[in-house]
């Protein structure tokens, strides 16, 4: 269990920023879940509940997410049920139980870049932006693959677009950590495959997705292309799974995935 | 510090430490059907509602509670034991332990879910862990309760 030394529930993001950076051990609260789970001594926690980041909102472009929206908002949010074949629910909805989902919060998530992440997964094969207080505003991509000073996750942007997806995963039983996750898109012609939980972060299979576009889609090329995509990317060894499960089994999910996105309206 | 939060529709002032989690105020408070089974935020025995919405008690800091209406099975007496006797009468009841937290899923699926499906049922109570028996009895006693059977 962690100790929280002092708490502060600023009014404004800017003086939540101010108290965040004060000190090394200050730190922002999510839902606690995983904070929970460890034994830190925090020095200032700063609560974000008075900020009103707790929002879905339809914009010309984007939908836009405030960084303190539950889980379960999401899943159960009308707008993200509509776009993008439902994906962002589907990949979330497997995670501990409802209770657990009107929790833990969004921004959490994304700022931590958890590799066993589904809704990164998800996220990242949509044309997604974040947003820093400090650090500014910039693809979900950039801000995955490098790293930045600490600060506070704010909003995520999720253009809105044409854009079909599907979401698969593999779990020793329900509500577990997914052992690999997937999920690949399509605008256009414009293909990206996505794999997650390698144990590691998520991340575009490049070659594979640029490789998709050029190829008419029948079975046997399906096959070629998840086996490009998972001989492409590397894959780790955890209490989960061993590296080579992982590639083994995420050619299936690749496979599956590609072929509902090609089944999607 | 001190909030002032409504439990089953009474006004309280609790004091809690910043630290504190709402599942141990609310026993420290005398309200003894909050529980918790677990140190990993995955058993759902300590579910209560905020708000109106099933949430685990165990992980949300009190202070978060500040404001906000909490119910838990003491509030939902009628309810609760309208369908405490369709759980007996399915021979499916529960311990003492963990029927609390499960009752309150229950009764939240009511009240979110129209015409659920089996599957929707399961789904909706995945968060809600049984160290002993099983879940056969009680998805039956579930259905009947949502009148899907
Ligand atoms: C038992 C268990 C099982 C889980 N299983 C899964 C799973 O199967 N799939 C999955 O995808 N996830 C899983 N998770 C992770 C979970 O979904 C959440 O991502 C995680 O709990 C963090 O969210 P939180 O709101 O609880 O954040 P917290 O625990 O409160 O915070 C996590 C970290 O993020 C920081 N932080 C919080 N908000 C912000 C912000 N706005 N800006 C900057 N930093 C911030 C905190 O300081 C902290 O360091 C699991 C977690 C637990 C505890
Ligand atoms: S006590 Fe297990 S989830 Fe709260
Ligand atoms: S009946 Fe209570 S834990 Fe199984």
């Amino acid at each position: 269990m962690f100790t929280l030394l002092n708490l502060v529930q600023p009014d404004t993001i800017e003086a939540a920023y101010k108290a965040l950076v004060e000190k090394r051990n200050n730190i922002v609260l999510g839902g606690c879940a995983f904070l929970r789970m460890g034994s830190q001594r925090i020095g200032t926690a700063v609560d974000l509940s008075r900020l009103n980041l707790n929002y879905i909102v339809e914009q010309n472009e984007y939908v836009e997410v405030g960084a303190t929206t539950t889980f379960r908002d999401i899943e159960t949010n009308p707008l993200l049920n509509r776009y993008f074949n439902g994906v962002l629910p589907e990949a979330l909805s497997q995670i501990i139980g409802i209770q657990f989902r009107n929790t833990v919060m969004i921004g959490a998530t994304v700022y931590s870049k958890y590799g066993f992440s589904d809704l990164l997964t998800a996220l990242l094969a949509l044309d997604t932006e974040i947003e820093l207080y400090k650090g500014g505003r910039m693809s979900l991509k950039s801000f995955l693959e490098n790293s930045f000073e600490k600060d506070i996750l704010t909003r995520i942007f999720i253009k809105k677009n044409e854009r079909k997806a599907n979401y698969q995963h593999l779990r020793n039983s329900c509500s577990d950590y997914p052992i690999l996750n997937v999920a690949v898109s399509k605008l256009n012609d414009q293909w990206k495959i996505v794999v997650g939980a390698r144990p590691q972060r998520a991340i575009i299979v490049q070659k594979a997705s640029e490789e998709v576009a050029n190829l008419e889609l029948n079975s046997k090329n399906i096959d070629r292309v998840a086996t490009m995509a998972s001989n492409e990317i590397t894959f780790g060894t955890n209490m989960r799974g061993t590296a080579d499960y992982r590639k083994s089994i995420c050619k299936v999910l690749v496979k599956r995935a590609i072929m509902e996105v090609l089944q999607c309206k | 510090m001190q909030i002032e939060v409504i439990v089953n529709l009474k006004k309280i002032k609790m004091e809690v430490d910043a630290n504190e989690f709402l599942a141990d105020t609310l026993r420290k408070y005398g309200i003894l059907s909050v529980r918790k089974g677990c140190d990993t935020t995955c058993c759902g025995l300590c579910t209560v509602w905020i708000d109106d919405k099933p949430t685990l008690s165990c992980t949300t800091l009190s202070f978060r509670a500040n404001g906000r209406k909490i119910t838990t099975i003491e509030g939902v007496h009628k309810e609760a034991n309208e369908f405490a006797q369709i759980l007996v009468a399915e021979g499916a009841e529960q311990c003492g332990f963990c029927s609390p937290g499960f009752i309150m899923t229950v009764l939240a699926m009511k009240n979110e879910l129209t015409n659920p499906t089996e599957e929707t049922i399961v789904h909706y109570l995945t968060g809600n862990l049984c160290r002993c028996t099983g879940y056969m009895g009680q998805l039956r006693a579930i259905k009947t309760y949502l009148g899907v059977l």
